[in-house]
């Protein structure tokens, strides 16, 4: 298991813009290097990214909820 | 419509702002605050607190639901939006009425045209006012986009009608590229404003920003003024003045008498500000688009007029007339507004969030300071880096630019990093001093990105 940690302090989203499809879903196949959600730092997005290659378990924050650096966003089984 | 209790759906330095006039007028306040700005500054100042919903502004500032509820639950009888959030959006400004409350602000019919940026253009044009060549209103699918571009001239931008703020606007420098950027242009609009009209207009490649202010019962409008807002990075304004500087004097008689024809046109009631761009090559200003709210920079205004504007704004919205004529509204001095930011300019801008330490302001004569935010507040990540204004007066333009180099050199912020370093650098530079800059100077001037204090 890897964790996915926040970089920033911020608000995490799932989609890139609320009309849009997710950027993943729990039980997705994710590889190294794919962004799984972004971090909203006064109105400037940065993309989240898995180091690792493996299934995405899942979220630890809801869509739209504040994140501190170094909060647990995601958890990935590594594989 | 007389009202006594005002919610304010803001936060930060703007939410203070209104707090203290409102309370000049003897109107109670509540503030609609989110989960983190319960305990802000503003919410101190505010009677009462009704908080709206969690740190994510999509949950809380823009939830209109949530906002509207909190004005009932609170029995409100007048809502005023602030900038930015609900402020230009018509279908809020017409439930708010509908609920039986006062909106702080032009009527929903109003904001609804200035928000489509073809139509509020065609407005312009009717009201005489001047607009740079361009299409005639959104381009059709059936138009002829070439002959309209080869009408127009090349090069030329291509503007998202539902854009505005600078967003949605791509440049076409020669014929062959016109059908691609179109496409491309009207793709992005649909994903990004859920509209894929378009228009064309001349493109400017050193222009100024000014804009005037006007003020409106429906019937009689007048101006307070002009503005230059020419210094901006990423189409963000950091320091304005008023009044514009180096405008020659029929342009500068233009722009405000067919603004007000625009405000006629469309029966403006409240605060509204027609924004030009202004070519000092040519020495034509044309029309770019109108904001149907309170602006940020409205302070250089009031330093100039000795003006309350948001007393004048909540006056016309209650009593439905103006109580001020053209002949009362007189013009001393110049004045400049620092965006004291939370990012730090030595690392590419990046937001600053943190807890203030140490916040000290400057005093003395023609200082002013509109802050959000006092020493021990938290700087919270979750909106814009706005902290402060920092507004000074005096009574020539080149006064001014000494009483500001003087006043920014007192500032002491400690606990996040600042934009302070870029605000005095830009004083200091001699494009500024002699008003030779346009509105790409901060950007194409690299010794004043990466800055350090």
């Amino acid at each position: 298991m890897a964790d996915i940690l926040s970089p920033l302090p911020g608000i995490f989203y799932r989609k890139p813009a609320p009309d849009k499809e997710p950027f993943a879903s729990e039980g997705d196949r994710i590889e190294a290097g794919q962004a799984i959600g972004m971090v909203e730092i006064m109105k400037q997005f940065s993309e989240v990214r898995s180091e690792v290659s493996g299934t995405l378990e899942r979220f630890a924050v809801e869509d739209a909820g504040a994140v501190n650096p170094g909060d647990v966003i995601a958890v990935v089984a590594e594989s | 419509m007389t009202f006594s209790k005002l919610l304010i759906a803001n936060r930060g330095e703007i939410a203070v702002r209104i707090i203290r006039t409102a309370r000049e007028l003897g109107l109670r306040t509540v503030l609609a605050a989110s989960e983190p700005d319960a305990t802000s500054y503003a919410a101190e100042l505010a009677d009462e607190v009704e908080v709206i919903g969690p740190a994510a502004a999509g949950k809380s500032y823009l939830n209109t639901e949530a906002v509207l509820g909190a004005a009932t639950a609170t029995g409100c009888d007048a809502v005023h939006p602030g900038y930015g959030f609900l402020s230009e959006n018509a279908a809020f400004a017409r439930a708010v009425a509908d609920a039986g409350m006062t909106w702080i602000g032009p009527d929903a019919g109003a904001i609804e045209l200035m928000g489509d940026k073809s139509r509020a253009r065609q407005a312009a044009e009717d009201a005489g006012v001047p607009t740079f060549r361009g299409s005639h209103g959104s381009l059709s699918p059936d138009d002829d986009a070439a002959a309209i571009a080869a009408e127009v001239g090349y090069p030329l931008v291509v503007k998202a009608s539902a854009g505005g703020g600078g967003r949605g606007i791509r440049l076409v420098t020669a014929p062959e590229e016109l059908e691609s950027t179109l496409a491309m242009a009207r793709a992005e609009a649909q994903g990004a404003f859920g509209d894929p009209s378009v228009y064309l207009e001349q493109f400017v490649s050193a222009a100024r920003h000014v804009e005037v202010q006007i003020l409106g019962d429906g019937e009689h409008v007048i101006h307070l003024g002009d503005r230059d807002c020419s210094l901006q990075r990423r189409q963000q304004k950091v320091v304005e003045e008023a009044p514009a500087p180096g405008l020659p004097e029929p342009v500068r008689t233009k722009i405000l008498s067919s603004s007000i024809e625009l405000g006629k046109l469309c029966s403006y009631r409240g605060l509204g500000t027609v924004e030009f761009l202004y070519d000092p090559v040519s020495h034509e200003a044309a029309f770019i688009e109108m904001n149907t709210r309170l602006q940020v920079e409205h302070p250089v205004t009031e330093m100039i007029t000795g003006l309350d504007l948001v007393r004048e704004q909540i006056l016309v919205a209650r009593d439905g007339v103006l109580r001020l004529s053209q002949q009362d509204v007189t013009f001393t001095g110049h004045a400049f507004e620092f965006r004291v930011n939370a990012e730090d300019p030595a690392s590419n801008f990046l937001p600053s969030p943190g807890t203030l330490s140490r916040l000290d302001w400057p005093g003395g004569p023609g200082i002013r300071v509109d802050s959000g935010v006092v020493t021990g507040s938290v700087v919270a990540p979750f909106y814009d880096s706005l902290l402060a204004k920092l507004i000074v007066w005096d009574s020539r333009r080149e006064d001014t630019i000494v009483r500001s180099l003087r006043a920014l050199g007192e500032v002491r912020i400690e606990g996040v990093k600042t934009t302070l370093p870029l605000l005095q650098a830009v004083l200091a530079r001699s494009e500024v001093r002699d008003i030779v800059h346009s509105t790409k100077f901060i950007e194409s001037t690299p010794d004043l990105l990466g800055v350090t204090s």
